[in-house]
Formats: C-alpha cells, sequence, structure tokens
C-alpha cells in the first residue's frame, strides 16, 4: 500500500509537471500576457506601409510592451493599411490626441513593431479613436534605391 | 513459376491487410472500455513505468538537444549578425519538430520495446489465455491501461522536452555565448504562437504517441509465442515505430506548416 502512494505521488507530480511546463511555454515562450491587463480598449492607425507588421505584433510605448495588433486590413477607399490595435485598458483616456505611431524594427532583421509616442495636446485619445499622424515601415529596398540614386546625381 | 510468385504477392498482400485490420479492431476494443476504480490502479501503475521512469531520458536527451541547438545555432547566426534571433530558431525548431519527434523515439525505444516484450511473455507463458479462462478480458485487463498511459505520457513528456530544451538553448546560447538575454526571450515570445506552434507540436505528440504505443501494444499481443518470436516483435516494434513517427511526421508537418 505505500509502495502505491509513492506510485501515485510520482504520477501526480508527473502530470502537475507536464501541466506547468504547458503553461510556461505558453507565458513565457510564446508570449500570450503581451503586456495587456484584463481590460483593453482599441485605437486604429492608417499607415501608407506596413513593412512586416501582423497580426499579433507588439505594440510598446517607450520600449515597454502595451498591447498588441488585432488586425491589419487595407483600406479599400484610401488603399492605405489600416492596422487595430488592443491596448492596455488602463491607458485608456490618458493618450493625448496628437499621439503619433511608428512602425519600428527591433535589431537590423528583427520583428516589427508599433512604438507610440504622446504629444502634448489636451483632448485624449478613447476607444476606438483613430491615429493620424503615422510613420510608415522602412523598406529596406526603398532606402537602398534612395542611396543608389543619391549616388547616381553626385 | 510466375504463377507461384503472384499467388505470394497475393499471400502476402492479404496477409498485410488482414494484419491491420486485426490491429484496428483490437485498438477499438481495448480503448472503448471505460475503466472503473480497478483500472484506474492499473492505468496508475503504466503511467509510473511508462511516463514517470522515461522523464529522465527523455529531459536529459531534451537539454543537450537545446544545448547543441543554441551552440550550433549561434554560430550559424552570428555569421549574418543576427544571433539576436537564437531564441527563435532555439524554441521553433524545438516546438515544431525536435520536441515530438525524438521524444517519440525515445518513448518507442524505452517504453514501447519493453511493452512487446511484457505482453509477448505473458502470451508466450499462457498468463492471457488463462485469463480469458477465468473470465478476465485481457484486453481490458492488460492492453486497455498501457495504451491509455501510453496516450497521456507522451504528450506530457514532449512538454517537458521543449521545456528543457529551450532552458538548455538559453543556457548556452545567453550564459555562456554572451546572447542578449532580453533579446533570446522577445524574439521567442515575437515568434512563437501558442496555437500554431506549441499547440500543432502537441497535436504531433499525441498522433505520436497513439501511433507508438499502438504498435508496441499490437505487436506484444500478436506475436508468435516462442522466445524468437519474442524478440522479433520487439525489434519490430522498434523498427516499425521510428518509421511510423517520422514519416508521419513530414506528413503532420506538410499539412500544419507547409501552408497547403
Amino acid at each position: 500500500m505505500k509502495r502505491s502512494k509513492t506510485m501515485e505521488l510520482g504520477v501526480g507530480l508527473f502530470v502537475l509537471a507536464g501541466i506547468l511546463g504547458l503553461v510556461f511555454l505558453g507565458l513565457s515562450v510564446s508570449g500570450l500576457n503581451n503586456g495587456l491587463s484584463s481590460t483593453s480598449f482599441t485605437l486604429k492607425a492608417d499607415f501608407a506601409d506596413i513593412g512586416g507588421l501582423k497580426k499579433g505584433s507588439r505594440v510598446t510605448m517607450a520600449g515597454v510592451p502595451i498591447g498588441k495588433v488585432k488586425s491589419v486590413e487595407l483600406d479599400q477607399e484610401w488603399f492605405d493599411a489600416r492596422v487595430t490595435m488592443e491596448l492596455n485598458g488602463e491607458l485608456e483616456g490618458r493618450l493625448s490626441e496628437d499621439t503619433t505611431a511608428a512602425i519600428l524594427t527591433s535589431g537590423l532583421l528583427g520583428e516589427q513593431y508599433i512604438g507610440l509616442t504622446v504629444g502634448g495636446a489636451p483632448d485624449t485619445l478613447e476607444d476606438g479613436d483613430v491615429i493620424h499622424d503615422t510613420q510608415q515601415a522602412l523598406v529596406l529596398e526603398e532606402l537602398i534605391q534612395q542611396f543608389v540614386s543619391n549616388m547616381a546625381s553626385k | 513459376m510466375i504463377k507461384q510468385r503472384i499467388a505470394s504477392l497475393g499471400k502476402s498482400t492479404l496477409d498485410t491487410f488482414e494484419s491491420l485490420g486485426r490491429a484496428t479492431i483490437f485498438l477499438c476494443q481495448a480503448s472503448i472500455g471505460i475503466p472503473g476504480k480497478e483500472g484506474f490502479h492499473l492505468w496508475l501503475r503504466q503511467m509510473h513505468f511508462i511516463g514517470v521512469m522515461s522523464l529522465a531520458i527523455v529531459l536529459v536527451s531534451g537539454l543537450f538537444i537545446g544545448m547543441v541547438l543554441g551552440l550550433q545555432g549561434y554560430t550559424i547566426l552570428v555569421d549574418f549578425g543576427a544571433e539576436d534571433a537564437l531564441g527563435q530558431m532555439v524554441s521553433l525548431s524545438l516546438l515544431r519538430e525536435l520536441a515530438p519527434v525524438v521524444a517519440a523515439l525515445l518513448f518507442a525505444g524505452r517504453a514501447g520495446s519493453a511493452l512487446t516484450a511484457e505482453i509477448g511473455l505473458m502470451k508466450a507463458t499462457e498468463q492471457l489465455s488463462s485469463m480469458e479462462m477465468i473470465g478476465v478480458d485481457p484486453l481490458r485487463r492488460v492492453v486497455a491501461p498501457r495504451l491509455w498511459a501510453g496516450f497521456v505520457s507522451l504528450p506530457l513528456l514532449t512538454i517537458g522536452f521543449s521545456v528543457v530544451g529551450i532552458w538548455g538553448g538559453y543556457l548556452v546560447g545567453v550564459d555562456w555565448l554572451g546572447v542578449n538575454e532580453g533579446s533570446y526571450w522577445s524574439n521567442m515570445q515575437a515568434s512563437v504562437s501558442f496555437i500554431d506552434d506549441v499547440g500543432n507540436g502537441l497535436l504531433k505528440a499525441l498522433v505520436f504517441a497513439l501511433v507508438v504505443t499502438w504498435i508496441a501494444v499490437f505487436q506484444g499481443y500478436d506475436l508468435v509465442p516462442t522466445s524468437e518470436g519474442i524478440s522479433r516483435a520487439t525489434t519490430r516494434t522498434v523498427v516499425y515505430s521510428s518509421l511510423a513517427v517520422l514519416g508521419l511526421d513530414f506528413v503532420l508537418t506538410t499539412l500544419m506548416f507547409g501552408e497547403l
């Protein structure tokens, strides 16, 4: 009987370790808690070019993750990219209206993410508002093209 | 002469299909029985042997594979100045491919062969037919707990393999070779998706668990009850399950990640 108890304990620990491992894979490896608290609000932003931005990409402010990209779609009217972001609910009503959004790259070859920078306007952004002042992604080909045409004109 | 050849071809085809059919019926009969309290204890005993006792070999292999991935990945990526992507490389290769496949291969060698030999010896010493004689169904008493223990153990072992492997990659990459710790984790978190990578890896592990345990138990149940038969069946278990795991892995990878 004693032997069976240690066996039960061993199997229980094994299953528990498996579940803890899965939680670790979820939280630490796939980053399911992307800086999001339980409440969230959405903001939209229009970009001329989003480069490699995808659904699930990080949204940061001063480098701190505060949300993620919820969806990316093409605006059928203006033919630019409309990005919907899901942000930490605590920030609702605290970002100034002239907040800017830029698509940044982490490292030279890293993934792309959105960086928000607050402005100084007294009015604030509410749920569902659109950020107008945006900076498109740096596309390497365009940079090289610019560089080459600059060299050629000299 | 030719007629004989054709006849033997036909015989081997029929034999193959017959044994496939037997194996399918066997799987259905064995896994369908809902275990009672007694069944739970039998299952627990098998979980201990199949799962807990396999933990050591699986975790140690996972650690070394993660460390090798960290080392090899670093020497390749540093040429492109992209050693920050090490975490992404280590975690994706472990979660998608290496953990399910290597854990299944180790599982086939460590637990599968033991299952075949155990059940085979029971058959050779006529324990199985004695059970039938006294009215105990050997499929429910002997086979079902082993099957279910295998189905549950291998996915858990695969999770353990991934976790330890990612930690091994961290050990070599960050602690030893000096990759930035923040970029190791943040690149990983940005590129690993829970459903697509962790979930699909687990799905693979489930399929492999089914296949490996099924092959092991069926080979034991269906063998020729002699000492030679047991040794043949044990070999067949390891060979068939390794081939099945590697072949199925390709099929599953094309379905999951091949964007077909």
